[in-house]
């Protein structure tokens, strides 16, 4: 692109704004690390993810982000589940950053011991990851994950929220939302699939820990996902995000639309994209194009059951799930258009 | 080696080398491939003279406005002119009507038009080929085709009846709606590169003209400029005059019988144009008398609605009885279902000092007289795909054959038929490339369109239109046009937003670098779909894999 006289310059808009991973229009400061020629690849081809996984593809937005960010001075432990499993069938392996496995519930706590190790050794620039999936944080974890938390130890977690255990067989985990069919909560009874007002929030969780850094993310916005990721890597102390990673798989969605999914989750209210430190939410992303709750479900068949006229409480319900984020983090108050 | 130093080599428990997921070729698991395709956007798809709309807004909205213009100018040579006085086919089938507003791409138009004549941007012309191409009729059609063929190279004589070429652009469409100096700027440049123009020279025998001057081959494009006639029974001296006479004294400024209250007869353009003037000359209201409703008339809606906005009477469903004095008697009509009038036997009565007949024209083809090959129906020249008439080597276009009758479609035949007349005269036919498939809305990937209304262009006041000759619709600068480019969404062609190579999950897309686009890695591809869900513009189809 010719340098432009100063008069184009003003025009401050370009055409996908920094809706799109990159964009010729674009500044290149402005474009994602996705957009580059030279990003790490850290999850490289080749590893046996499902077709359209959303975990493999925020694996590699978010490691690649903090490998740009530190330098490639990364490490990173991973729990047990989907994303140690499809990159690492022993002893070939899709990562190219060290990267070590142990068990499933302890990733916070090796993380923790390799910072401590490279504190010790005054290699205070090799940053550390822990990272796992929703079962191996929300509940086999996180009694470690808190420990880390507690102690403030300089390792940001990263956990991929796909709902369920995904690598068993789709069992139920404590980031399951209400009504949806997995394994161990089929649609039958009168309270078809997930019981409502069960599982946990682990960002507000973390947030409660009063660690410096945490937040929500989610597959379908990459410049979003990596401002939250570079801006955990400037941080020292214990850090949390957790991205949102449909599994076509287990949601029993379409492939292709993993990342439709996401978008949906977040435009209709389901799942809020949030900030939050020190003990406080300090950030949400307003919901840009609102979409009703309905839409969203209905590209997944886990919540089929609910659109049968039988079970039209359980839809009020979820609908009012997504009505009471809005109003809670206030997600629809009008900002300026981010283009 | 013994196997006490393979143990020692590696860390404890390890037995095995570390190998790479590269050697997993998951592209076997796929069932269906994405491909990388290049579709129709509809405005290309609707341009009566082809041009390349999503191709030139690309260019400009890098601020390469040259490129641009030259990407026009392979299609059109009239840039300036036609981001005035186009209908605009290509706004009203823009896909961004479905997101919020049409991409203006009539004004980016016209700002690139007017780009290159401030700049003076010349066109090269091709290797002489020693071919001699006569062409008939300087309007718009004639023009384009003289253009065309010089590009190619060959020599062109052009023959205009008149003082001055142009056709209707000069002698039919009012100052207002195009200034004078773009329109003889953009001529003067197809007359730079050679085009021999030959004005007051109407041709009167085709045959012998062609054979006296040695040409090779022929494009008419003498228009329709006489004017069609209904009788009307005139007791009195009311004045009565031609739409077209009228419009072309307008533009020799020898308009002095026009006083008084005018009355206008017919609802296309021709009766707006002579309406619109004759309020800037009179200052009188003027009343156009059309015989079908509103929705059913010939003007386009923009032209009725500045007529309007002039404040000019317009009205519906009425014909012209007979005129006795300055009273001129009108039956009302009524219109069935498919719009056809039919006269109601109630009368009304206006006041009027002059009559403009504006009921349409025909075209003047005595100079075919000698060439009984070519075949006339309902006052038209019959031509094949390829523009040739009946006559080997004679070719026509714009308003003397069954079209549209629009300065677009005169500008696109002249390059259709220039392009068959070079082919024929090697000896070939001339093969349109195939369309690509057209792209609907539901192709593309609306998310990530940042909102952007559009950038209106400024239109002179009302009141300044009602004395003066001034143009009314503005130009955009620099600045909004470059806004108004980046609306574009590029419909169905790559225009590099990094998304596909972003969001595969399988890191199979490989990157080319500025202006190469992307490749899929085959080798990885699992076939998911999801790069072809996330395209913006829907530049990746997914096929079958055939197992």
């Amino acid at each position: 692109m010719p340098n432009l006289p100063e008069s184009q310059q003003r025009v401050k808009f370009y055409q996908t704004g920094t809706f799109t991973v990159g964009n010729r229009l674009l500044d290149s400061e402005q474009r994602t690390v996705q957009a580059t020629l030279d990003r790490s690849n850290s999850l490289d081809s080749g590893h046996r993810a499902c077709q359209g996984c959303g975990e493999a593809l925020g694996a590699r937005f978010a490691i690649d982000a903090a490998m740009r960010a530190t330098n490639n001075q990364l490490i990173a432990a991973n729990a047990t589940g989907c994303l140690e499993v499809f990159t690492t069938p022993y002893p070939e392996t899709a990562w190219s950053i060290p990267w070590i496995h142990s068990l499933f519930g302890n990733a916070s706590a090796v993380a923790s011991g390799i910072a401590a190790a490279m504190k010790v050794k005054g290699r205070e620039e090799v940053r550390v990851i822990a990272q796992g999936g929703d079962g191996g944080t929300t509940d086999i974890g996180i009694g470690c994950l808190s420990g880390t938390f507690d102690r403030n130890d300089d390792v940001l977690y990263i956990c991929y929220n796909n709902q369920a255990y995904m690598n068993t067989g789709v069992q139920r985990s404590s980031a399951t939302p209400a009504a949806a069919r997995t394994a161990t909560t089929m649609p039958v009874g009168a309270e078809p699939g997930n019981a409502f007002q069960s599982g946990k929030s682990v960002p507000l969780i973390a947030i409660a820990h009063q660690i410096p850094y945490v937040a929500t993310a989610s597959v379908h916005d990459l410049h979003d996902l990596e401002v939250k990721v570079m801006k955990a890597m400037q941080i020292r102390g214990a850090r949390y995000i957790e991205i949102f990673v449909p599994c076509p798989l287990g949601w029993g969605s379409i492939p292709g639309d993993t990342i439709k999914v996401a978008r949906m989750a977040v435009e209709s209210g389901m799942y809020p994209l949030l900030e939050g430190g020190n003990g406080e939410i300090i950030g949400v992303s307003k919901i840009r194009r609102r979409v009703p709750v309905d839409a969203y479900l209905k590209l997944q068949k886990r919540f089929a059951h609910v659109f049968k006229p039988e079970n039209a409480s359980q839809l009020e319900r979820l609908r009012a799930i997504a009505e009471n984020n809005i109003r809670r983090f206030d997600l629809l108050s009008k900002e300026d258009d981010q283009s | 080696m013994s196997d006490e130093a393979l143990v020692q080599e590696k860390p404890f428990a390890v037995t095995l080398d570390v190998g790479t997921s590269l050697l997993n070729k998951t592209g076997t698991w796929r069932t269906s491939r994405p491909v990388y395709v290049d579709r129709l956007p509809p405005c290309n798809n609707a341009c009566p003279a082809g041009e390349n709309i999503q191709a030139w807004l690309f260019a400009a909205e890098e601020g390469d406005y040259e490129s641009a213009w030259r990407k026009i100018m392979e299609e059109n040579p009239f840039p300036s002119v036609m981001g005035r006085v186009c209908y605009q086919p290509c706004e009203q089938s823009c896909n961004r009507v479905q997101l919020d507003e049409s991409v203006g791409i009539n004004s980016v138009e016209r700002f690139l038009g007017d780009q290159a004549i401030k700049y003076d941007w010349k066109i090269d012309v091709g290797e002489p080929t020693g071919k001699r191409v006569m062409v008939v009729g300087g309007g718009p059609g004639g023009l384009a085709a003289a253009y065309h063929l010089r590009r190619m190279g060959h020599a062109v004589t052009l023959f205009e009846s008149a003082s001055k070429a142009g056709g209707m652009l000069r002698w039919g469409i009012p100052k207002y709606r195009l200034p004078r100096e773009k329109l003889n700027a953009e001529i003067a440049r197809i007359e730079a590169m050679g085009v021999e123009i030959r004005l007051n020279s109407p041709v009167a025998d085709l045959k012998a003209s062609m054979v006296e001057g040695g040409y090779d081959a022929a494009f008419l494009a003498v228009g329709a400029s006489t004017p069609k006639r209904l009788e009307i029974p005139i007791e009195g001296d009311m004045p009565v005059v031609e739409g077209i006479k009228l419009l072309r004294d307008v533009e020799l400024e020898q308009t002095g019988y026009l006083k008084g209250r005018v009355v206008v007869y017919g609802g296309g353009n021709t009766a707006m144009d002579v309406a619109r003037s004759a309020k800037r000359l009179t200052g009188f209201t003027p009343q156009v008398i059309v015989r079908r409703a509103r929705e059913y008339m010939a003007a386009h809606d923009f032209e009725i609605q500045e007529a309007l906005d002039e404040v000019v009477d317009i009205h519906n469903l009425r014909t012209i009885r007979e005129i006795k004095g300055k009273t001129v008697v009108l039956e009302k009509q009524v219109a069935d279902d498919t719009g056809r009038p039919f006269p109601t036997g109630q009368f009304e009565e206006i006041e009027a000092d002059i009559l403009v007949m504006a009921l349409g024209q025909d075209t003047e083809l005595s100079l075919l007289s000698n060439l009984p090959s070519i075949e006339i129906n309902w006052g038209v020249v019959a031509v094949d795909a390829g523009m040739m008439t009946g006559e080997a080597g004679i070719f026509a276009g714009g308003d003397m054959v069954p079209s549209e009758r629009t300065v677009t479609t005169a500008i696109g035949h002249g390059k259709k038929a220039a392009r068959n007349i070079d082919a024929w005269l090697r000896g070939e036919r001339y093969a349109p490339a195939p369309k690509h498939q057209l792209v609907s809305y539901q192709m593309l990937n609306p998310w990530y369109y940042s909102d952007a209304p559009r950038t209106v262009r400024p239109t002179l006041e009302v009141i300044r239109r009602q004395s003066g000759f001034a143009e009314v619709i503005g130009d955009l600068n620099e600045e909004n046009a470059l806004f108004e480019a980046r609306r574009c969404m590029s419909c169905g062609n790559c225009f590099e937003c990094d998304n596909c190579y972003g969001i595969c999950p399988d890191n199979a897309i490989r990157k080319l670098g500025p202006g190469n686009r992307f490749e899929f890695k085959y080798d990885y591809c699992k076939g998911c779909g999801m790069c072809a869900t996330e395209c913006p513009c829907g530049a990746i189809e997914v096929v079958p894999e055939e197992i």
